[in-house]
Parts: C-alpha cells; sequence; structure tokens
C-alpha cells in the first residue's frame, strides 16, 4: 500500500500531445478513478503510471520511490487490463500464480495466496481450466485475481467492465467496490463511464484533453463542476445549460434568463454579465400553471423511461431535459413553466466554460 | 477544489530525451547480413563473373558466345513459348477451381486438400510422375493399347513430334504448380467481405456480372501477385524439361545448369544467369505497370 | 441456368478436376509397385500383377539413394533451424515496432521472393569454392535458407501479429524483462504457427532441385541426385518412377497433415 505521486507528467506520441502537464496525488488506500470521454489521456497516464508508457516529462512516485526511470517489474505494481489479458496457454491457476513464480516463491506460498485470491473472487472451481474455457466474466475475475496475489503497492485498473454486458458489469462492480473495502489497496482506475466513476471513487479525476479538469470526491464533482464539460459529462441525463445575464437589482443578485428574475444566493467572486445556468434535471420543477419565478417553456418530446418521465423541453433557444414522476401528465406541444432550486445553480462563464465560483 | 489548488509548483524537470529504440534492427540483423550475403552478393557476383575474363579485363565475349551458340535462340524462344502456353492455362484453372471451392459445397475441404497435393510436389517429381504416362511404355499407350487402338507403343516425347513434347511439358507444369496460383486465389476470395456479393445480389446481378464487376476487380491484388511470381517461375522452368525432354527442348535455366555441369564454363553459365535475372525484373516491372494502370483507371487509390 | 442443372455441371466439375488431379499420381504408384520385368514388358495390362515393391527396392538400393535421402533430410533440418532462428526475430520485430525503414525492409522481403535459385547457384558455386563450402551440405542448407527465409518472416510476422501485445505487456507487470515476456508468453503461443513455418521449410527444402544439383559434386541430397541419374545419365524407367512416387510420399502426408491449416499459410503470404 503506497501513495502517489505525478508531478507535471507530459506524454506526447508524435505531434499529439495525450498527456499534458499532469500532477496529481494519491493517497494511500485511495481509489482513484480517472474518468473522461475517449482521447482525453487518462489511459496513457495509467500506462505512463505502470511504466508502459515513457513519459516525456515529469516524475512519478510511489511510496516517495521515484519509479520514473523503472520498468513495470520493478514498480510495485499490477495491473488488470480491458481485454484481461489472460495467458490462453496456461489454467488459470498458472495465470494467477504467474507473478508469484516470477518472484520464486516458495510453492506453498504460492498455493496458499493463489488459493486465497480464487476464493477472494469466488473461482476456486476453475482453478484448473484453461481461459478458452472460461466466460467472459470469469476471464476478467482471473485477471484481477492474478494483480491481487501480488499485493502490490498500487492496483492499476484499465476499463475493466467495459467488455462484459451490463447486468454482469453491474454485479462487477460491487464486487470490486467490497473487495476494495477488503483489500484497501491504492487503487487508479480508468472508465468512461460516469456511473461507474460515481459509484467506486473515493476521488474522481475528470479529465479532458489530457488535462485534469477537476480533481474531487463523487459528491462534489457532482454538486459543482468545475467546468461546463465536467456537468455535461457527469450525471445522465447531463446538466443542462442556458444562457442568461447576471446583474444587480435591488440590492440582490439576480440572474435573467427567458425574462425571468432567479434571485441568486450567492455572491459570485466576479462580476460578470453574460453566464451559462447549470442546472440538473432532477433539480427543476415543472408547472402546468405559470408560477413566479417561472421560466416558460414548451414540451417537445416525452419519454417514459421505467420509473419516470424524461422530458425534452424548448426554453428560449435553450433545449432542456427535466424528468418529472410518471404520474405527471404532460403531453407533447404543451406549454409549460420551469422552476430551478435556487441552491442548485450553477453558474458558468459562457467564454471559458469555468465555474463562477461564488 | 479545483485543479489550481492541486497544481504542485515546482521548477521544471529536465526533459527525458526520447532513446532511439535499437531493438527492432538488431532483431531484423541476422536476416539482413544473411540475405546480402546469399541474395545480393551472388546476384553482383553473376553480373561479375560474366562480364570479366580469366585476366580480369572487362569483356563482353561471354555474352557474345552465348548469343552465337545454337542453343541460346531456341532456349529463350522455348522459354517465352512455355510460358506464355502455361501461364493462362494456369490462371484460367487455378480461378475455376478457387471459385468452386468459394461455393463451399458439400466436401469443398476436401476438394481443396485434392487440389492442393501437388503443392508439395517438386518439378522434378512432377516430371518423373507425367513422364510415367506419356513414355514409350507409359500408361498413355498402355491405355490406348487395352483399348484396341495401337498394337505398338508410340514414342510420343521424341523431336520428331514437337507438339507432343510441349504439350507434355505445359500439361505437367500446369498440372503441378496450378495448385500454387489456387491456393492464393482462394485466399484472395475469402478475403472480400460478404457484404460485397449481398449487395450484388440485392441489385440483381446475374453471376456473370457479379464475377466480372465484384470478384475479378477485388481480386486484383492476389491475381498481381500470382502472377508476377509464377511467370517468373516458369520462365525458369527446368527439371520438367530435362526429365520429358531432354536437351531437344532447350530452355534457359536448362542451358544454365548445362554450361556449368557438362561444359564447365562458369562464365557462358553466369552469363544465362544474368539474362535470366534481368527478364525477371523485365516481367516484374512490366506486370506492375500494366496492372497499377488499370488501377488507376478503376479509381481505386 | 436451372438450379439442378447448375449443380450438375458444379459437380461434374469437381469429379473432372479431382480426378485431373489425383490420375498422375495413381499411375506413378502403379508403376512403382509393378514388377521391373512387367515394367519393360509390352503389351500389358493396366494393373500390376502381382503388386510388388521391387521396384522401389530397386531404387532404394540404387547407388547413393540411400545416403542421398540422409542428406536430404539433414538439409532439411538445418534448414529449418536456421530459417526459423533467423527468420523468427526479424517477424517479430515487424510485427511489433514501427522504425525507419520498414517498409524498405518489407518490399525488400518481397523482391528477394521472386529471385529463386536458378539465379543464385550459378555465381554461388563460386564463391562457395572460395568459402570451402562446395560439395557440402551445410553449403546446400545455407542456400535453401537464404530461398526459405522471405517466406520465414511474412510467416512469423503474421503469427506474432495474432498474439496480442497486451499479453506480454501483462507479464511485463508480473516481473517480466521485456525478454522473460517474450519467451515465456509470446513464444509458447506462436508455437503452432511456427510449427507451420517449418513445415512449410521443409517442404521447399526437399523439393528443392536447381540450387543442389549445382553446388554439389558426392554429398547429394536426393533430388540433386535423381537430376543427375535422369538428366546426365538417363537413367531407366523403373529407377524414375519409383524415385518420382517415393519423392512425392512426405509431402502428400504433410500436405494431409496441415490441410486445415494451408489457407492460414498462404493467406498470409499473400501480402
Amino acid at each position: 500500500m503506497a501513495d502517489i505521486q505525478l508531478e507535471r507528467v507530459r506524454k506526447m506520441f508524435g505531434k499529439v500531445q495525450a498527456v499534458a502537464d499532469v500532477s496529481l496525488a494519491i493517497r494511500e488506500g485511495e481509489f482513484m478513478v480517472l474518468l473522461g470521454p475517449s482521447g482525453c489521456g487518462k489511459t496513457t497516464l495509467l500506462r505512463c503510471l505502470a511504466g508502459l508508457e515513457r513519459v516525456d516529462e515529469g516524475r512519478i512516485l510511489i511510496g516517495g520511490d521515484d519509479v520514473t526511470d523503472r520498468p513495470p517489474g520493478k514498480r510495485g505494481i499490477a495491473m488488470v487490463f480491458q481485454s484481461y489479458a489472460v495467458f490462453p496457454h496456461m489454467t488459470v491457476f498458472d495465470n494467477i500464480a504467474f507473478g508469484l513464480r516470477m518472484q520464486r516463491a516458495a510453492a506453498g506460498e504460492i498455493q496458499r495466496r493463489v488459493d486465497e485470491g480464487a476464493q477472494l473472487l469466488q473461482i476456486q472451481q476453475l482453478l484448473a481450466r484453461y481461459p478458452a474455457q472460461l466466460s467472459g466474466g470469469q476471464r476478467q475475475r482471473v485477471a484481477v485475481a492474478r494483480a491481487i496475489v501480488m499485493r502490490p503497492r498500487v492496483l492499476l485498473m484499465d476499463e475493466p467492465l467495459s467488455n462484459l454486458d451490463a447486468l454482469l458489469r453491474l454485479q462487477m462492480r460491487s464486487e470490486l467496490k467490497r473487495l476494495h473495502h477488503d483489500v484497501r489497496s491504492t487503487t487508479v482506475y480508468v472508465t468512461h463511464d460516469q456511473v461507474e466513476a460515481l459509484s467506486l471513487g473515493d476521488r474522481i479525476s475528470v479529465m479532458k484533453d489530457g488535462r485534469i479538469v477537476q480533481c474531487d470526491t463523487p459528491d462534489r464533482v457532482y454538486d459543482v463542476p468545475a467546468t461546463q464539460f465536467v456537468g455535461s459529462f457527469i450525471g445522465s441525463p447531463p446538466m443542462n445549460f442556458l444562457e442568461g445575464v447576471l446583474r444587480a437589482s435591488d440590492g440582490a443578485v439576480v440572474v435573467e434568463t427567458g425574462g425571468v428574475r432567479l434571485p441568486f444566493p450567492r455572491v459570485p467572486a466576479r462580476a460578470a454579465a453574460h453566464v451559462l445556468i447549470g442546472i440538473r434535471p432532477e433539480h427543476v420543477t415543472v408547472d402546468r400553471t405559470p408560477e413566479p419565478g417561472g421560466i416558460p417553456a414548451t414540451v417537445v418530446v416525452v419519454e417514459p423511461i421505467g420509473p419516470q418521465k424524461l422530458l425534452t423541453l424548448q426554453a428560449g433557444t435553450s433545449t432542456l431535459k427535466v424528468t418529472t414522476p410518471v404520474e405527471f401528465a404532460v403531453q407533447q406541444g404543451q406549454g409549460v413553466w420551469l422552476r430551478f432550486d435556487p441552491s442548485r445553480i450553477r453558474l458558468m462563464d459562457p467564454r471559458t466554460g469555468d465555474a463562477i465560483v461564488s | 477544489m479545483t485543479v489550481a489548488e492541486q497544481r504542485v509548483e515546482q521548477a521544471l524537470p529536465p526533459v527525458r530525451p526520447q532513446s532511439v529504440d535499437w531493438l527492432p534492427y538488431v532483431l531484423l540483423l541476422p536476416t539482413v547480413v544473411f540475405l546480402a550475403v546469399f541474395f545480393v552478393y551472388p546476384m553482383l557476383q553473376a553480373f561479375v563473373l560474366s562480364f570479366r575474363s580469366p585476366d580480369g579485363a572487362l569483356t563482353v565475349r561471354y555474352f557474345q558466345a552465348m548469343f552465337r551458340d545454337t542453343y541460346f535462340s531456341s532456349a529463350l524462344r522455348n522459354s517465352f513459348l512455355l510460358t506464355a502456353l502455361i501461364i493462362p492455362l494456369q490462371i484460367f484453372l487455378a480461378l475455376v477451381i478457387a471459385l468452386l471451392i468459394n461455393t463451399r459445397f458439400h466436401g469443398h475441404a476436401w476438394f481443396l486438400f485434392i487440389c492442393a497435393i501437388p503443392l508439395g510436389i517438386s518439378d522434378l517429381a512432377a516430371g518423373l510422375i507425367w513422364s510415367s504416362f506419356f513414355t514409350e511404355r507409359g500408361y498413355l499407350n498402355l491405355i490406348l493399347q487395352n483399348l484396341g487402338v495401337i498394337e505398338q507403343p508410340i514414342t510420343f516425347l521424341t523431336f520428331e513430334r514437337p507438339a507432343w513434347l510441349y504439350g507434355a511439358i505445359v500439361a505437367t507444369e500446369v498440372w503441378r504448380a496450378t495448385a500454387i496460383v489456387m491456393v492464393i486465389l482462394v485466399a484472395g476470395l475469402q478475403l472480400i467481405p460478404k457484404d460485397y456479393f449481398e449487395t450484388a445480389d440485392v441489385f440483381g446481378a446475374s453471376g456473370w456480372r457479379k464475377l466480372r464487376h465484384v470478384t475479378l476487380p477485388l481480386l486484383r491484388p492476389a491475381l498481381q501477385t500470382a502472377l508476377i511470381i509464377r511467370t517468373i517461375l516458369a520462365f525458369q522452368l527446368f527439371a520438367t524439361v530435362i526429365v520429358m525432354a531432354g536437351r531437344i527442348v532447350p530452355v534457359m535455366a536448362g542451358e544454365a545448369y548445362f554450361q556449368y555441369g557438362l561444359y564447365r564454363n562458369i562464365n557462358l553459365a553466369s552469363a544465362y544467369a544474368v539474362v535470366i535475372m534481368v527478364m525477371s525484373m523485365a516481367i516484374t516491372v512490366l506486370y506492375l505497370w500494366l496492372l497499377r494502370t488499370k488501377e488507376a483507371e478503376a479509381g481505386r487509390g | 441456368m436451372s438450379a439442378p442443372g447448375r449443380k450438375a455441371l458444379l459437380a461434374a466439375l469437381v469429379v473432372l478436376i479431382s480426378a485431373w488431379v489425383l490420375f498422375p499420381i495413381l499411375v506413378i504408384a502403379l508403376a512403382s509397385f509393378t514388377t521391373r520385368t512387367q515394367l519393360y514388358a509390352w503389351p500389358r495390362s493396366l494393373l500390376p500383377s502381382p503388386f510388388s515393391i521391387e521396384t522401389m527396392r530397386f531404387f532404394f538400393q540404387s547407388q547413393g539413394v540411400l545416403q542421398a535421402l540422409l542428406n536430404s533430410l539433414l538439409v532439411a533440418a538445418l534448414t529449418i533451424v536456421l530459417a526459423v532462428a533467423i527468420g523468427a526475430p526479424a517477424g517479430y520485430a515487424l510485427s511489433r515496432f514501427h522504425f525507419g525503414g520498414k517498409e524498405a525492409f518489407r518490399l525488400g522481403i518481397l523482391g528477394t521472393k521472386m529471385f529463386p535459385a536458378t539465379i543464385l547457384a550459378v555465381p554461388l558455386a563460386v564463391s562457395f569454392i572460395n568459402w570451402n563450402l562446395y560439395d557440402t551440405l551445410l553449403g546446400v542448407a545455407l542456400v535453401h535458407t537464404a530461398l526459405a527465409l522471405p517466406f520465414a518472416v511474412v510467416i512469423t510476422t503474421s503469427v506474432f501479429v495474432g498474439v496480442p501485445f497486451e499479453l506480454e505487456e501483462a507479464a511485463m507487470t508480473l516481473g517480466c524483462s521485456r525478454g522473460q515476456a517474450f519467451w515465456r508468453v509470446a513464444m509458447p503461443i506462436a508455437i503452432p504457427g511456427l510449427a507451420a513455418a517449418a513445415i512449410f521449410t521443409f517442404v521447399l527444402s526437399w523439393n528443392e532441385v536447381f540450387a543442389a544439383t549445382i553446388l554439389t559434386l558426392r554429398n547429394r541430397t536426393l533430388p540433386a541426385l535423381v537430376m543427375n541419374a535422369v538428366g546426365l545419365a538417363g537413367a531407366p524407367i523403373d529407377y524414375r518412377f519409383a524415385g518420382g512416387f517415393f519423392m512425392i510420399i512426405p509431402a502428400i502426408i504433410i500436405i494431409f497433415v496441415i490441410r486445415r491449416y494451408l489457407l492460414t499459410l498462404w493467406g498470409i503470404t499473400v501480402r
């Protein structure tokens, strides 16, 4: 178990900057998620941590050791690959024992640790089989077991759940959470699935274009996104954004949009004229009759999605998505009024996308 | 917390030089060296031997001797003639077989195996096999006699029957080497995605039209490869000819062999080798030029 | 054409072509199992009666045949070892790395496929005399290796492309060096493909006639021996028939054994 320090790490592939000046401190025993869309650099960053890519600039420290120039085998890491990379020519037992054998552990020790790992992942009955005889989910467990028995200082996971079907993914996700609770290893986990990130991470680093845009607990990433990008990437359906104007009125601060003035409870850190109003779908109330502070909008689409209804609305030039209870009677083309929970409004600078902090 | 609070303010660490990975070059080195010594060097050596007299001076007298040699013109003519007869037959047959196999009829795997048997047969063995058919006491005569067509055996493979000689050689080589083209074409056909054929079906294309407009164009790269390799090898036909016709049908490779083995004239043998080399290169260039132009016309990059 | 009419035509073609391929082999098999006197007899029946291995035995007992057979096997074995040992690393390099000169190397390999034995053998005969390799099995094996190398490289490249690099990366994260990862993970998975390359090389070496004939005098391989017997000495037909039949047996057996991998073998050399 060790902490990780990434200091100003940079990695180029030819002319493309895959990782651009990333610094990150990960605590011992922490489950850190690297989240972002394809091409944001999260996998590259993970591979730099693993030693499978050489960084162009910067340093990597694991447990205080500078491992920047060390090969993967000498960093005290273990990795679970997206494709599992289970060795097809070895039995499950030999797969799991592989790293221990490379360390020249005693046969008794190997037997003990492999059994332990197999039990943790519930694959004891598969030890004599070959990977070709296993399902995808089973192979994934073998990959995880193979990494865990190494008792690594750092456990790295590259989208390990992506290749599983939806039901299995759900199941494995909770198992990974339980595993982390039992084993408590420092884990760095790469995913593009924001639900996975919110569920598993102690902290989430949201990445875009090779940089970490926000590094925070899941609650704060969800509630207080640092940029418009984070707001719209996290949450399903994502955060809504409307154009508005910030002004002072009668000694208080208001945000004006669609001809309606909304009281803004906090004082923004800087004066701004035009703003983007960010509000999550579940914090919008839909009224069939006009209410004070209600923004007029038209219903464009009504989608029943099981436990709720998902409405797509047009308010002025902005399109919003809002969830309502199933019983809410509403029709396509109907005019409605929207009220925002003022404490949940997040303001963004329309030019830079950054949050306007209070 | 935002990114700004995470940033560790530090002096910029030194830029890491990207090490030139020499590993691939080391792995390739043995192959490069080996091929240089045993391919490039002999090729150059052939030129040297054919142009240099024993006292070290450059001379064309070996080439002159070769051109004047009675066997030379026949050998050149025969090599071209045989190639011109063999290649079209091979390509056509290989295409027929490949298309048959591609229909995946019941038992096509066995058919593939049978047609692939000649892959393992050398031109020497093929010559011996077919001469057992055409020779005086061979099976062609035997069959004819058993059918009551003839009384005495006919000598088919004699210089009095040049058509039979050429025919037998062509038949043997076609029988042997069609498998090589066939396998290339079968592989090429399997690489064509089924979508193309299904699209053609949707547009109502008949069997012939599908062949002409879908299959053959997509098969062009495979055909090109097969054509180049087979033409060059057909031009170098050696053992089959000698076994079946001796020196009655001179060929270029055979002459190189006799110059070396019989007359011990290494320079003349090298001259023949050089001509073969030049012809091979010319053939390659010709094919590439011919087939590349057509590709450009077809609008494919 | 109607569907059943079409099927009949297809079936007829298949039968015809199969017969065309198999008939000469049948013929030489018949000839090889006919007694020597019968072979010269005229007229005679189509089928040998009695079946006899006399002709085959005559061939084996002819001068130098047994030794030549041994030589052929030795040369083939040597060629396989050399071709795979030299070609496999190159195949690995081509499958894993991007580097300057890669395309040039690839084209070079392709180019050598177009210049077979006839051209190499004559000048090499002279060089071999200088290098003390003339009339040695090693010399022939070296030339055969040169002929087999391009195929070995192409086949092994394809084989290693089929082994995901992630497997070696996984091994490296578990404590292997680059070399250990290759040896413990990539190699075992590649063995079937390497075996295919080895078999291909065997057939190539076993069948090679021209270079073997030119480069040997007394230490002949089987094709060289037979070639000389037929080409220069005019061997009798019983010798020729038995020799021809015997030379194709190993190849046919091999083709039968690897028939499933045939297309993989050639599918990848097409490129």
